[in-house]
């Protein structure tokens, strides 16, 4: 069966043929200002020569940037409602409390807060005052809202007081899309909230978004579903995943290590991923990238759920050198490198001019940079290299030595020998690596949850129950189903045998 | 003898704070929020010289009590912060002339801020351990003998709690963290009050400055690209005692605290050495290559090398690049009694209190 992987990032869309473990095709184009007509080019590209068009394609994944790019730039978000259960506690800090006030201004709308919410230990805060949720919906409602936020204390430990008031909610304003904290994020009340408020504001964009690439696929001749990639390196159904846009924010690094992982057949390692503008390095779990554990801020609003622990660089192929001793970047032309790199005939001196110069790497017309100084070359390659090891140095767990696997159309900028590595791995089809992993992603299904007063056993057994239908519902085939992850911690500052138990559950698309 | 607390100087004493809190007393992070919040809304607080307050003065001592955890849920709260202190002044019959904390480590430096706020009573530039501690005997009041009692505690429902009289510093901590836990593990408290006097004589003086001036070194040389750690420790009369990364961190929750070791390894000039820390919830002794290097109630400081912002023993992980640093500990701390509440043996570890800085004599 055949795949088609498509990475659509901030400067390239890339995209893969893949068959069982074989590239077949790659394509590499720019990304455009409405990102489907860049996706309809890669498949042109990749259909182009192969008589019998899109017959025998399985299925197309997509990775995206574009809903981590919207808020970032604050374009094309809603302005929605915002409902939180759990007063009397928490009153001070409603709903928005220190967003950037551009981002506030564009997403604030109608805040609720109401009495319920839970304990540590599962128990109701207060109960749950529905009556105040029945008029909120209201109000909602009458304000023209379509998209709202729903955030209860303690509500990964217990969804109770979250679900019933989506219900209430759906009785009251039909048209509501809602989104619940527990869903998406851990405890860390604001931090789940703002995650969930992030998710809220991006549903519009991500339902024209899935349905224009599903189009273009459509157009370009090929019927199979449509899969949007995740921030754990799976996809889920179109339909699903345009529920939950923010899962696909950080998509982009996270399908770069999963295609480095399958092109080297390396499951835990370094991932060194060289673009035009920045590097990103992540670790590599058993074939996946490490979580990260801490606050991310996106376009500066704190949020704590599942992303991948990323060390991003301001250091590419495009990155503008300057002075000497050189200051490297932050600048960079990215795109425009084939146009302005000295190497390209372009006025600007970038770090892949100073590859070409060191002789490590062969493109454009070397004649062009043959002037430099080879002192300052070789301490300017030193010192790109020195941040590059730093960064590495910085993203490892432990202190042994680790596999790196090169990856992107800068990874030439990577010497062959790494401190605290072992060896650098260099791999084919490197630059669309990241399409390599968005083509073959499976689906996960993931539960990270607070347990409280069930023995050990009966509280995993629960959590994987949940975590498969999860896996099912984001269109994995039942019988595929496997656990890859089952971890329990218990919480011994809280009473009641308390246990966090994380399962997460991988199988193959149906 | 009393001054307006600025707004900008807000994030400078949590940042401040969280130097102070070696590790430990929680970020300042929720009750910051509060705080800038209440000053957007045009609420000012008044910060107190102890020199000012007369002998009969009542002076409030609040704190912030519970498991972090569900500080993260149920997030600090002016109001709420206030009701403990309500309830002391109605049980005494007498109304408070100025509040302060019980720590300026972490997060409960701003909950006397966030009481004074509602209530209008001045902050105390004062407060009891000059730094974070884990247990409620580690205060001067407790090293001068003062009593424990009574005690005021409030949850954010409508139960309040009065402990009129324990019979020693363990048991008021027995009581309160018993009620504590069953209203959700976590309460504001209003401690035993004091007298002007008493906070004059037995307080650590001039802690919220102290904590201003530690944050506004620390943002002042970001600005100019400076280096915050050696800023801080040249104003501070303070000691790098080691650069590096971190090697490795294990963390265990025992009896409520956050127990563990970190280990760091040298980077620059501490290159080939090792830094070994110990800590509940803050920091308790470090090794240099084996040998004790320092311990409480020295200030033991992990701070990020490059912002100069600290870090929490609960946040050390592999590869951050980090300056261990040592500040002094307020002199009566270090007295016979305080090291008894304060020193090593206090903490469980067979050791005589080791400095890095010279002993007055």
């Amino acid at each position: 069966m055949r795949r088609i992987g498509i990475d659509v990032g901030g400067t390239n869309t890339d995209a893969v043929l893949i068959q069982g473990a074989e590239v077949l095709g790659a394509v590499k184009t720019p990304t455009t200002e409405d990102v489907t007509a860049g996706v309809r080019t890669a498949l042109a590209g990749l259909m182009a020569g192969r008589g019998n068009g899109g017959e025998g394609i399985q299925a197309v994944m997509i990775g995206t940037t574009h809903f981590t790019n919207a808020v970032v730039q604050r374009r094309d978000l809603m302005k929605v409602a915002a409902l939180r259960i759990g007063l009397p506690a928490s009153a001070a800090l409603g709903p928005f409390v220190d967003w950037p006030p551009d981002l506030a201004a564009r997403v604030r709308g109608e805040v609720a807060m109401v009495r319920g919410g839970h304990e540590y230990d599962g128990r109701p805060l207060v109960p749950l005052d529905r009556a105040a949720i029945r008029e909120a919906g209201r109000r909602f409602a009458g304000g023209g809202y379509t998209s709202v936020a729903v955030c209860g204390i303690f509500s990964p430990l217990t969804a109770e007081c979250e679900d019933e008031a989506a219900a209430l909610l759906r009785e009251e304003a039909p048209d509501l899309r809602i989104t619940l904290s527990h869903d998406l994020g851990r405890i860390g009340l604001l931090e789940r909230e703002n995650v969930a408020l992030l998710n809220a504001c991006l549903q519009d964009l991500a339902r024209k978004t899935a349905r224009a690439f599903s189009q273009a696929i459509q157009d370009s001749g090929i019927h199979a579903p449509l899969y949007l990639t995740q921030n754990d390196g799976t996809i889920m159904r179109a339909e699903v995943a345009e529920r939950f846009p923010v899962y696909c924010f950080a998509s982009g690094p996270t399908n770069s290590m999963r295609g480095a992982a399958f092109l080297s057949g390396i499951e835990d390692g370094v991932v060194v991923d060289v673009g035009g503008t920045t590097t990103d390095i992540g670790c590599l779990v058993h074939g996946f990238p490490r979580e990260a554990n801490n606050a991310v801020e996106i376009g500066g609003v704190r949020t704590l759920f599942r992303m991948p622990d990323l060390l991003s660089l301001g250091l590419g192929g495009g990155t503008e050198i300057a002075g000497d001793p050189a200051r490297i970047g932050p600048g960079s032309v990215g795109y425009r490198l084939t146009r302005e790199a000295l190497v390209f005939g372009g006025t600007q001196l970038t770090a892949s001019d100073i590859a070409v110069a060191a002789g490590i790497v062969e493109i454009g017309d070397a004649g062009r940079v043959r002037h430099l100084d080879r002192g300052f070359v070789s301490a300017t390659l030193a010192r790109m290299q020195a941040m590059i090891a730093e960064g590495v140095d910085r993203v490892k767990t432990e202190a042994g030595e680790v596999p790196l696997i090169a990856v992107g159309g800068g990874s030439f900028l990577i010497p062959e020998r790494l401190e605290g590595t072992s060896r650098v791995v260099r791999v084919p089809h490197h630059a669309v690596a990241n399409a390599v992993g968005a083509a073959i992603a499976q689906v996960s299904g993931e539960v990270d949850q607070i347990f409280s007063g069930l023995p050990r056993e009966e509280a995993i057994e629960s959590a994987r129950r949940q975590a498969e239908a999860r896996a099912v519902e984001g269109g994995a085939r039942r019988e595929s189903l496997k656990t890859v992850e089952v971890e329990d911690l218990p919480l011994a500052y809280l009473p009641g045998n308390a246990l966090r138990v994380k399962v997460r559950v991988i199988g193959d698309i149906a | 003898m009393d001054r307006e607390l600025q707004a900008e100087e807000l994030e400078l004493l949590a940042t401040g704070a969280w130097i102070l809190g070696a590790g430990g007393g929680g970020s300042p992070y929720l009750s910051y929020l509060n705080a800038r919040n209440l000053y957007a809304e045009g609420t000012r607080v008044r910060i107190l010289d102890p020199a000012a307050l007369q002998d009969d003065d009542l002076v409030a001592v609040v704190s912030n009590m519970g498991a972090p955890l569900v500080g993260q849920e149920r997030l600090a709260d002016a109001q709420f912060a206030a009701k403990p202190v309500r309830m002391m002044e109605e049980y005494l019959g007498r109304k408070f002339s100025a509040v302060m904390s019980v720590e300026i480590g972490g997060g409960n430096a701003l909950q006397p801020v966030l009481v004074a706020a509602v209530t209008g009573l001045p902050v105390v530039d004062a407060d009891a351990m000059g730094r974070a501690f884990p247990e409620a005997q580690m205060t001067s009041f407790a090293i001068a003998g003062l009593p424990m009692f009574p005690l005021t505690l409030a949850d954010i429902r409508d139960n309040e709690v009065i402990v009129s009289r324990a019979a020693s510093w363990k048991w008021m901590e027995r009581i309160s963290r018993k009620v504590c836990t069953e209203v959700g593990s976590i309460a504001a408290t209003c401690k035993a009050p004091r007298t002007g006097k008493e906070v004059r004589d037995h307080g650590i003086l001039y802690t919220v400055t102290k904590a201003i001036g530690l944050g506004r070194l620390v943002h002042e040389a970001r600005r100019v690209h400076d280096d915050p750690v050696r800023a801080l420790v040249a104003a501070e009369s303070g000691k790098v005692l080691f650069k590096g990364k971190i090697l490795d961190s294990e963390r265990r929750t025992t009896e409520g605290f956050l127990r563990g070791r970190a280990r760091i390894e040298g980077l620059a000039e501490n290159r080939g050495s090792r830094f070994e820390l110990a800590f509940q919830n803050e920091f308790v002794v470090g090794w240099l290559d084996g040998a004790v290097a320092i311990t409480v109630p020295d200030i033991i400081c992990v701070l990020d090398t490059v912002s100069g912002e600290a870090v929490g023993t609960e946040s050390l992980r592999y590869g951050q690049r980090v300056s261990v640093v040592a500040l002094p500990a307020p002199p009566i701390l270090l007295t016979p009694k305080g090291l008894e509440h304060v020193g090593p043996r206090a903490f469980g570890y067979d050791l005589d209190y080791t400095s890095v800085f010279e002993r007055a004599a």
